[in-house]
């Protein structure tokens, strides 16, 4: 969703230069090019309104804050309440972890690790992003549900006071919104650290090698020189695993149990919902008022991501030291 | 960037990945009875086909090709039984698209389908949209496969467990929350049942099975079963898998769970099921031919030609062997009506499916047959479509 003002493209760099025809024909391209991202984005926006219409009026339950999803209901009966809560939940706890471990290895690669250790670490984060999403799921669902138990009955111990960390049911295998977002956490790692390294390694030289000059040590480096001026970056960074987290599907699907209802507990195994889980288990045997629904339902998640990425948006320009790192 | 240089090296690991998740996707999705089904099947395929010109024999072959799409829940008989088909018949395609229920419903009637297949009899609005589809005349349900739902549980040092419909409805509905209920202890005397907490299994996509499953909760078990029968699943509490496989795997892998599929998924992944108390002189065993029993108790709901089923006779039957937690697909056809170049196919193909031949095939790959007065009122609709 990266779309600003139709470019116009390629201005003549030199005064009265002969505009040849391998310019015009360029600058018709990219024109041509912007246009048509506006006209898809466009059609999109007015296939999910029109449907997204359609379903809403013939909703028996407030589409907002009904926790049920039964469109097949005679009246039908269904609301985005639950799946907002998941979707939000999941992919905040997702950046909790993926973000500062993200930043991490990108520091880790680009200022303290020896060149060809960092190659390594870089290519294989690099792998982590051509893992299929349901690979992740079947990882997840045979590997990590089953390990996630003990950490889960720690955490219940220790921190069950937070009422966050608290289980209603111990017993219960850690099918959760937490398990989900360490899943996603994962998942989202590849993008941050590879668009954050890139950042960092932007940062001009001659900065840190004065702020080494002033005698600061390499941490003092980092926290003084190397992270203000890459901040926007991985902001931007952050802002594209977002985007995954918030949309993922298969891997939440199988791992997730789902349920109506909205828990505080992040443990507790049938909880909640995300959007794109919902379309993928209600898709299936859904009648073609029930797609509709569905799609209604992801219009509530265009929502969401537009008013994420315009906050990003907002945040990147208010700090403008580094403009090329809005990737 | 670095990206480029090492793209050789990249992209061979980006193939051992596919591979390898390909490798591991269809190890998981090589599921059930294609072993004991394609052996029996080639094996009275080619009895079949020698047969064709006798009497007995239950194909007559037609050419030409046809679409239909619909339950995941026959996919495995329909492949059986198209590819018996197309082996007996050179010059036919009979292409069966397993998408869902609800598809295939639309697919039809958008005229799509020659036929569909579904898990649950048109509705009313559906049978009205059906009239544009079938020119004077509308889509009829062909019932063509039954098969148990089982009640698969892994209870260690527990492999002989009897329920009855009262008490499946109050574990699922959350009532009855550990193995050493007194409900549960009255059911099987003499088994030692450890303390453990039931952890209920159900499904969380929309699923024909989970509705007939609560069609049984409901009809056998009002008073513990308060929600109606639908897709989605109603109570709460429970965890949620998506699909029949999921469900079996996640049954499998958590001690002291208890959770639902069609037979095949239980023997395939040698998960023990339930014997259902119905009232019988013994608890009766999920297997194909007590299903059959089961749906034998089954009156014809639907007028005209069509054979929509009522099973809630089942559902409450004291008969001996009747399996009563039962489900039936049907076929989707137009009884007038139906295009005029693939009626002979659908017909011929429709004809084998229901006759006896066709159904024998069926307990090998975990359905249940028709029982007989059933299966001969279907030959009848069959043999009057138009």
């Amino acid at each position: 969703m990266t779309t600003t003002a139709p470019p116009s493209a390629a201005p003549p760099e030199k005064q009265r230069t002969v505009t040849r025809p391998g310019d015009r024909v360029f600058a018709g391209l990219s024109r041509g090019s912007g246009i048509l991202l506006l006209v898809v984005m466009a059609a999109i926006a007015v296939f999910l309104g029109v449907r997204a219409a359609h379903a809403i009026s013939g909703d028996h339950g407030n589409f907002l804050t009904t926790f049920e999803w039964n469109a097949a209901l005679t009246p039908p009966k269904f609301g985005v309440a639950v799946l907002a809560y998941g979707t939000v939940v999941s992919a905040v706890i997702a950046m909790v972890i993926a973000v500062p471990i993200a930043v991490g290895i990108a520091l880790f690669i680009t200022h303290y690790a020896p060149r060809r250790l960092g190659d390594v670490i870089a290519y294989v984060i690099d792998l982590l992003a051509a893992v299929p999403s349901i690979i992740y799921g079947l990882w997840g669902a045979l590997f990590l549900v089953p390990h996630m138990h003990g950490l889960n009955l720690w955490m219940n111990h220790y921190l069950g006071w937070t009422v966050i960390f608290k289980m209603t049911d111990p017993d219960a295998p850690a099918r959760s919104l937490f398990t989900v977002g360490v899943l996603l956490a994962i998942m989202i790692l590849p993008i941050i650290t590879n668009v954050s390294r890139e950042v960092i390694r932007q940062v001009p030289r001659m900065h840190e090698e004065a702020a080494l000059a002033l005698g600061a040590t390499r941490w003092e480096v980092i926290r003084m020189s190397v992270l203000p001026f890459a901040r926007s970056g991985i902001i931007s960074a952050s802002m594209l695993g977002l985007g995954r987290a918030l949309g993922e599907t298969m891997a939440v699907a199988t791992v997730l149990s789902a349920s109506p209802t909205i828990s505080a507990h992040l443990l507790d195994s049938p909880s909640g919902g995300t959007f794109s889980q919902n379309i993928v288990a209600k898709f299936g045997e859904a009648t073609d008022f029930g797609r509709d629904a569905l799609i209604a339902s992801g219009l509530v998640l265009f929502f969401i991501t537009l008013l994420v990425n315009g906050a990003a948006r907002l945040i990147i320009a208010r700090r403008k030291e580094y403009s090329g790192a809005n990737a | 960037m670095k990206l480029q240089r090492k793209s050789g090296l990249r992209a061979l690991t980006v193939g051992a990945v596919a591979i390898t998740g390909a490798v591991v996707l269809t190890g998981c999705g090589s599921d059930n009875n294609s072993s004991g089904g394609s052996s029996s099947s080639s094996a009275s395929s080619t009895s079949s086909s020698a047969g064709a010109t006798t009497a007995a024999s239950s194909i007559s072959c037609e050419k030409g090709s046809i679409l239909s799409s619909g339950s995941t829940a026959q996919q495995n008989a329909m492949e059986l039984w198209v590819k018996n088909y197309q082996q007996a018949c050179a010059g036919s395609t009979i292409n069966y698209k397993a998408s869902s229920s609800g598809q295939g419903v639309i697919d039809f009637n958008q005229g799509t389908d020659a036929f569909a297949g579904s898990d649950s009899p048109l509705a009313a609005d559906e049978i009205t949209t059906s009239k544009k589809v079938c020119s004077n005349g509308e889509g009829i349900d062909l019932p063509m496969v039954g098969g148990p739902i089982a009640i698969g549980y892994n209870l260690p040092g527990v492999n002989n467990l009897v329920l009855d419909a009262s008490t499946l409805a109050k574990i699922f509905n959350g009532k009855i929350t550990t193995w050493n209920d007194p409900a549960i202890k009255k059911l099987n005397p003499g088994v030692s049942l450890p303390s453990t907490k039931i952890q209920t299994v159900h499904r969380q996509d929309d699923s024909g099975t989970t509705d007939n499953l609560t069609k049984y909760l409901g009809g056998a078990a009002k008073a513990d079963w308060p929600y109606p029968h639908a897709k989605a699943w109603a109570a709460n509490g429970g965890q949620a898998v998506a699909q029949s496989s999921g469900v079996a795997s996640l049954v499998k892998q958590t001690a002291g769970s208890i959770g639902y599929f069609e037979l095949s998924y239980a023997s395939a992944d040698s998960i023990p099921t339930v014997k259902i108390a119905t009232g019988a002189a013994s608890p009766v065993e999920a297997t194909t031919a007590n299903a059959s029993q089961g749906i034998a108790q089954a009156k014809v709901v639907g007028t005209g030609s069509d054979l929509a089923l009522d099973l809630s006779a089942a559902y409450t039957t004291t008969a001996p062997n009747a399996y009563p937690i039962v489900l039936v697909t049907y076929e989707i056809a137009c009884d007038k009506g139906n295009k005029a170049d693939t009626l002979p196919l659908t017909k011929s193909f429709l004809n084998y499916v229901s006759s006896a031949d066709g159904q024998a095939q069926l307990s090998g790959a975990g359905y249940a047959p028709l029982p007989d007065a059933i299966a001969a009122k279907v030959r009848a609709a069959v043999a009057a479509l138009a």
